[in-house]
C-alpha cells in the first residue's frame, strides 16, 4: 500500500537527500506501524514529538500498535511552537 | 523592587513633561506593563471617549523584569483605548526600546492631550522634552529612527515611532521600535498619530537598580534560563525555525484559515513555511532566511532576519528593500499569504517590509485584503473601485494594495479602516473575519475549538496572544488536549488568559511560557520585587487584570453579544481536514466560561468576583 510520509523542521534531514519538499511517497507492507517508520528513518524517538495521521494526533502509546492504512498521510515534527 | 517608581507624564496640549511617583499601591495589585498601565488608563479616561480624540491617553509601560537580566526582559506595552475596536488596547513589543526606558529611570510614560504640531519626545535619563518633528512628519518609521539618531549624533538612542499609517490614522497602525519590532494590534499607532506624536526617543545609561535580593535574582534568572535552554522548543525549535514553523502544522490539522476563511487548508502552505525560508531560491541560490535574531535579554532568539530576492517583481526597481530586514513571522506570513491565497514568499516579505516601514499591522491588513478579494470575486468590488484586479491568489494585488495602504492612496484608504468597516460599507458585514472589529490571527477555530472561545472573549478583539490554547490543543504544552472538542475549553481558556496577563505584566515575552510556567517566573519576580510575590498572588494578579480590562470594555458599551464569532465560523462547516463538517461550538463554551469566570450569564463580573479580586 502507498502512504505519504512527511518530516518537518529539524527532522527534514532524515528524508532522502533527493527529496523535494518535506513529503515522500512510500510503498509499505500491510501492518506497518508509525513506530516502524520512525525507526526506519532513524528519527530519534524523543524527537518524534508531534505525530499526525491525516491531521489527527496520535499519542505516543498508540504509535507502536497503530497500523497505517492505504492513502494515509503520516506527518512528524520535533517539539516546536510559534505564535 | 523591580520598579523605578517613576512615571513621566507628558501633556501634549501644553507641551509639558512632569515627573510623578509610580502608584505603588497599584503596582502591588497589577505588577507592571500591561496590568499597571491598564489600571492607570481605566482610572484616568472616560471609557466612552473617542479613541482618536485628545481625551484618550496613550501609555508606554515597562514591567518589573523589563531591562533586567531575566531572559526576554525587554518587553514594553502601549496601552490606550483602541481605535480599531473601541475596546482597551494593550499592544506589547520586544526589541530594545522597553529596556532603554527602564535604563533612563522611568517605569512608564503617559501621554495626554494633543500637540498643536508634530513633536517627538526625547528622553535622556532624567531629562525629558518635546521636540519639533516637522522634519520627520510624512516619513517612515525607518527614516524617523535614522534621522533622530543622526540629529542627536547618538546611534545608541532607541526609538519607537509611527510611519505614514499612524499619521493617516489607519485604524490598525502600529508603533514600530528598533526598525521591525511592533506594538502591533488594535491601532495604537493611530492614537499616536491623532496626538501629533511622531516618536519617542530614549537614551538611558543608568542601568537597572533596586532589585530587591540580587543574589537570589541572579540564581532565579540563571535557573530559568537553563530551563529555556534545555527545552527543545525554546532551546532549539524557535531559534532555528522561528514561529513560521507552525505553517505546515496548522495546515496539516486543517486549521489554517485560507481565502478569508472559506477554506481551512492552503495548497501552497509549504511554499510560505519556515522550511521554505531555509530552502535555496532557484533565482539567486540564496535562502530567504539570513539569520535569527534576539530582542533585549532574550535567550530564545526566535526573530527572523531575511533578504528578499532582488529580482522579484516587487523590488526589482526598489533597492531600498534589498537589505536584510525583519520577517517573516508566522502571523504575517499567514495573513499576507494563506488568508489571501498568495503562495509567493517574496511578495509576502515585500508586503511585510511595507508594514514595518510605514507602521501597520500585517495581520489586520492581510485579513482586510482577504475580505476585499472575496468581495471582488463576488462582484461587489470592481476593478475600477480597487484600481486593479484582485482575485484570491494575486501576489500583484497584494503588493499593490500594500503600497496603497502604506501611502494612504486610492483604495488603500478604505483598507486602512479594517475589514469590519469596509465590509459593512459594501453591504457584507458578515465577511469581516473579526471579533470586536479586530481581525483573527492564523488559527481557524473550527479546527481548534478553544481558540474560538479565546477570540470571542479576548479583551482586545480577536487575538491569539490573550489566550493561546493552541499550545495545549495542538502542540501539547503543557498537556495535549483535543482541538476538535469543546469540553474543558472554558477552564483552559481562562487559565491561559490569566497566566498570560502575568507574563505580560512582568515585562517578559509570552514565548517563555512554552518552557516556563508561572512557577518559573515567580522566583524571578520574588527576588526582584519581594517575597510577597507568591504564586497565589500572581494568580490573583492575572485574574484581576483580566477582569479590569473586561470592566473597561463593559463600561465602554460592549456586551455579551460582542463575545461572538462571524457567522461563517458558526454555520459553515470546515470543508477538509480533521475538522471537516465542524463549526465552532461557541454556544456550548461561552456560558460555561462565564460561569468559570464568576460572571453573570450576561458576561458581567458578579459582585462576589469583584470583591474577591479587590476590584
Amino acid at each position: 500500500m502507498k502512504i505519504g510520509f512527511k518530516l518537518f523542521a529539524s527532522l527534514t534531514d532524515h528524508l532522502p537527500s533527493d527529496r523535494k519538499g518535506n513529503r515522500i511517497e512510500l510503498e509499505v507492507g500491510e501492518g506497518t506501524t508509525i513506530s516502524d517508520l520512525i525507526a526506519r528513518f532513524h528519527v530519534p524517538e524523543r524527537s518524534a514529538h508531534l505525530v499526525l495521521v491525516n491531521g489527527h494526533f496520535i499519542p505516543p502509546a498508540q504509535r507502536a500498535s497503530r497500523p497505517l492504512a492505504d492513502g494515509d498521510e503520516l506527518a512528524i515534527w520535533p517539539p516546536i511552537a510559534g505564535g | 523592587m523591580g520598579w523605578n517608581r517613576k512615571v513621566l507624564r507628558v501633556n501634549l496640549t501644553q507641551g509639558t513633561c512632569k515627573e510623578e511617583p509610580l502608584n505603588m499601591e497599584w503596582a502591588n495589585e497589577y505588577l507592571g506593563s500591561r496590568g499597571l498601565s491598564a489600571k492607570y488608563l481605566v482610572s484616568e479616561i472616560d471609557p466612552k471617549v473617542d479613541p482618536l480624540s485628545p481625551d484618550n491617553k496613550l501609555i508606554m509601560a515597562t514591567g518589573p523584569l523589563t531591562g533586567t537580566m531575566a531572559s526576554t526582559g525587554g518587553r514594553y506595552t502601549v496601552t490606550c483605548k483602541g481605535p480599531l475596536t473601541g475596546a482597551i488596547a494593550c499592544s506589547n513589543s520586544g526589541g530594545f526600546f522597553g529596556a532603554e526606558m527602564k535604563f533612563a529611570g522611568w517605569d512608564m510614560v503617559i501621554f495626554e492631550g494633543k500637540s498643536p504640531k508634530p513633536v517627538y519626545l526625547f528622553i535622556e535619563n532624567d531629562k525629558a522634552e518635546l521636540r519639533d518633528a516637522s522634519h520627520l512628519w510624512g516619513t517612515s518609521c525607518w527614516h524617523t529612527e535614522e534621522q533622530i539618531k543622526a540629529d542627536h549624533q547618538d546611534p545608541l538612542i532607541r526609538v519607537s515611532s509611527i510611519g505614514k499609517a499612524g499619521e493617516n490614522l489607519v485604524l490598525f497602525a502600529v508603533v514600530i521600535n528598533d526598525l521591525h519590532r511592533a506594538a502591533g494590534r488594535s491601532g495604537v499607532g493611530a492614537v499616536m498619530g491623532s496626538k501629533n506624536l511622531k516618536a519617542v526617543a530614549i537614551r538611558g545609561t543608568k542601568g537597572v537598580s533596586g532589585i530587591k535580593d540580587f543574589p537570589a535574582f541572579l540564581k532565579a534568572t540563571t535557573d530559568a534560563k537553563k530551563v529555556l535552554a534545555d527545552n527543545a522548543v525554546t532551546g532549539q525549535g524557535l531559534p532555528k525555525f522561528g514561529t513560521q514553523v507552525l505553517m505546515n502544522v496548522i495546515n496539516e490539522i486543517g486549521a489554517l484559515p485560507t481565502r478569508n476563511h472559506r477554506d481551512v487548508q492552503f495548497e501552497d502552505a509549504s511554499k510560505i513555511s519556515a522550511e521554505a525560508m531555509h530552502e535555496k531560491r532557484e533565482s539567486d541560490g540564496k535562502s530567504h532566511l539570513v539569520t535569527n535574531a534576539a530582542c533585549f535579554g532574550c535567550t530564545i532568539a526566535c526573530g527572523r532576519i531575511s533578504q528578499i530576492d532582488k529580482n522579484h517583481f516587487t523590488v526589482k526597481n526598489s533597492p531600498q528593500y534589498w537589505g536584510a530586514s525583519g520577517g517573516l513571522e508566522y502571523e504575517a506570513a499567514w495573513a499576507l499569504g494563506a488568508a489571501n491565497g498568495v503562495g509567493d514568499l517574496e511578495a509576502l516579505q515585500y508586503a511585510n517590509l511595507l508594514c514595518n516601514e510605514q507602521g501597520f499591522d500585517p495581520i489586520t491588513f492581510g485579513a482586510t485584503v482577504a475580505a476585499a478579494m472575496e468581495l471582488y470575486e463576488m462582484g461587489v468590488l470592481t476593478k475600477e473601485q480597487l484600481g486593479l484586479d484582485a482575485p484570491f491568489g494575486s501576489a500583484q494585488a497584494l503588493a499593490k494594495l500594500a503600497e496603497m495602504t502604506a501611502a494612504g492612496e486610492g483604495f488603500g484608504k478604505e483598507l486602512g479602516q479594517g475589514s469590519a468597516r469596509m465590509c459593512a460599507k459594501y453591504g457584507h458585514p458578515e465577511l469581516s473575519m473579526s471579533v470586536k472589529k479586530q481581525e483573527f490571527p492564523a488559527y481557524d477555530s473550527r479546527g481548534i475549538q478553544g481558540m474560538g472561545l479565546a477570540y470571542a472573549t479576548s479583551n482586545r478583539g480577536a487575538c491569539h496572544l490573550r489566550g493561546y490554547t493552541v499550545a495545549s490543543e495542538v502542540l501539547g504544552i503543557p498537556v495535549k488536549t483535543d482541538p476538535l472538542v469543546t469540553d474543558g475549553k472554558a477552564e483552559l481558556v481562562k487559565a491561559f488568559q490569566d497566566a498570560t496577563a502575568v507574563f505580560d505584566a512582568a515585562g517578559i515575552c509570552v514565548f517563555t511560557s512554552f518552557a516556563w510556567t508561572l512557577a518559573d517566573v515567580q522566583p524571578q519576580l520574588a527576588a526582584a520585587c519581594g517575597d510577597e510575590w507568591t504564586m497565589e498572588k500572581l494568580n490573583a494578579v492575572g485574574e484581576r487584570i483580566w477582569n479590569l480590562e473586561r470592566q473597561f470594555n463593559n463600561a465602554a458599551g460592549f456586551t455579551s453579544k460582542d463575545d461572538n464569532l462571524p457567522p461563517r465560523l458558526l454555520t459553515e462547516p470546515a470543508k477538509t481536514g480533521p475538522a471537516k463538517g465542524l463549526v465552532n461550538g461557541l454556544d456550548k463554551m461561552l456560558p460555561e466560561y462565564y460561569k468559570v469566570r464568576g460572571w453573570t450569564p450576561d458576561g458581567v463580573p458578579t459582585a462576589e468576583t469583584l470583591e474577591r479580586l479587590g476590584l
